[in-house]
């Protein structure tokens, strides 16, 4: 099954660089595959959980957006948590363009499948060794465990 | 409202991811599907007919408020008692959530600069952690990232509260010294707004003195009632004789 592609333009601020947005976009539409891009995933969660939902069952996502620890609790936040297995999140506040539409692509190294948290590649200073979503409260001992799970072979 | 857009030979990749871009900055999911869909040309068109997107779209609210990692709350209930504006609520199963996004202020992340655990982050805010950045071993250790809310109010929240109830009608009941009363709430602002960054408008949007204790009031009421809920629910499940929790012992002595 072809992973599903998403695209957050958080378009109410000006924290994601503009030029990274239009060639991540420009990148995806070069490549004619299908993908959904939304004007920005905070205001989904705030005013269109279902639309969350949906995007969270619906099989293996590669999410293009902004840090993984945020995105993963905003769907959370939406009653619509995101599998543990299956989503893979670029972090366009930090990484290259072009290392994201590899990544959404599926050419290159992306970040690690992790089981909770999603790192965003090796821009991003450390990785959280999350713990359960779904238990709500309980913590992990280390908070700045560098996640090194395997990386997904190119497709 | 959201547009389907039909992947094929009827528009240039460029002019595909214009239309895009030019759709959700006006708010307007946009999905492109290779069986599916308008034509990028036509969609082009009616975006053309249309006014320019400050014109045709009115002021909409910035999505501003916090999200909440779980993995690191310890459903200590301090940003239900530091919020001033109800962002802050209980769900059924006693755990601290967001449910007033709306309310919140934009800009402001004071709720996230009192959370003991780092575990309050603003997606839109500028820096790490609060952004949703790992948090590190030094955010912990950061004192500006943890202004301890005992520290703001001088000890025990809870206790202090209610001191500073006291204190507070002493000052406006009793010696009614306004002049003071309103010097004391300038520093205390100027502190908020040094230490937590919280903006100007949100400091001119605070309410009166009294509303402040009147709504800390309420909002402690809140709070300790969702953490005697969680105390008790603990009892039930914990075996007796087992030491007590920093919670328990707080409600006892309170």
């Amino acid at each position: 099954m072809t992973d599903r592609i998403l695209y957050c333009h958080c378009a109410y601020a000006k924290v994601v660089p503009a030029d990274v947005k239009t060639a991540v976009l420009e990148g995806l539409s070069e490549a004619g595959v299908e993908f959904d891009a939304v004007p920005d995933l905070c205001e989904l969660a705030a005013h269109d959980g279902s639309r969350l939902r949906e995007l969270a069952a619906g099989g293996p996502l590669r999410i293009a957006a902004c840090y993984p620890r945020a995105v993963r609790w905003l769907f959370t936040s939406a009653q619509a948590s995101l599998p543990d297995a299956g989503v893979r999140i670029w972090n366009m506040r930090l990484e290259q363009a072009a290392a994201v539409v590899d990544g959404l692509l599926g050419q290159g190294d992306g970040p690690a499948e992790a089981g909770h948290y999603v790192g965003a590649g090796p821009a991003e200073a450390g990785h959280y060794g999350g713990t359960n979503v779904e238990s709500g409260f309980s913590r992990t001992s280390e908070p700045s465990i560098r996640r090194t799970g395997p990386e997904e072979p190119p497709r | 409202m959201s547009v389907v857009l039909r992947l094929g030979d009827d528009a240039s990749p460029a002019d595909r991811a214009v239309i895009t871009r030019r759709l959700l900055e006006r708010g307007v999911p946009v999905s492109h599907r290779r069986d599916a869909g308008e034509r990028p040309d036509q969609v082009a068109a009616g975006l053309d007919q249309e006014p320019a997107p400050a014109a045709a779209v009115p002021a909409r609210w910035k999505p501003w408020f916090p999200v909440i990692d779980y993995s690191r709350c310890t459903n200590c209930m301090q940003c239900l008692s530091f919020c001033l504006f109800d962002v802050y609520g209980v769900s059924a199963d006693r755990k601290i959530q967001v449910q007033n996004q709306s309310n919140c202020k934009t800009e402001c992340p004071a709720c996230s600069r009192v959370c003991p655990e780092v575990a309050i982050m603003f997606p839109k805010y500028r820096h790490a952690p609060i952004n949703g950045d790992e948090v590190q071993a030094d955010d912990l250790r950061r004192e500006a990232m943890k202004v301890d809310i005992s520290a703001l109010l001088g000890g025990d929240i809870y206790s202090m509260l209610k001191d500073r109830s006291a204190k507070a009608k002493s000052r406006f009941s009793k010696e009614r010294d306004d002049d003071r009363a309103l010097k004391e709430r300038q520093n205390c602002l100027i502190t908020l707004q040094k230490d937590l960054g919280v903006p100007p408008e949100v400091l001119a949007a605070l309410p009166s003195p009294q509303e402040i204790l009147a709504k800390a009031e309420t909002a402690r009421q809140r709070a300790l009632a969702a953490t005697a809920a969680i105390a008790e629910a603990d009892l039930q499940v914990r075996p007796t004789g087992t030491v007590e929790t920093d919670l328990q012992v707080r409600l006892t002595q309170d």
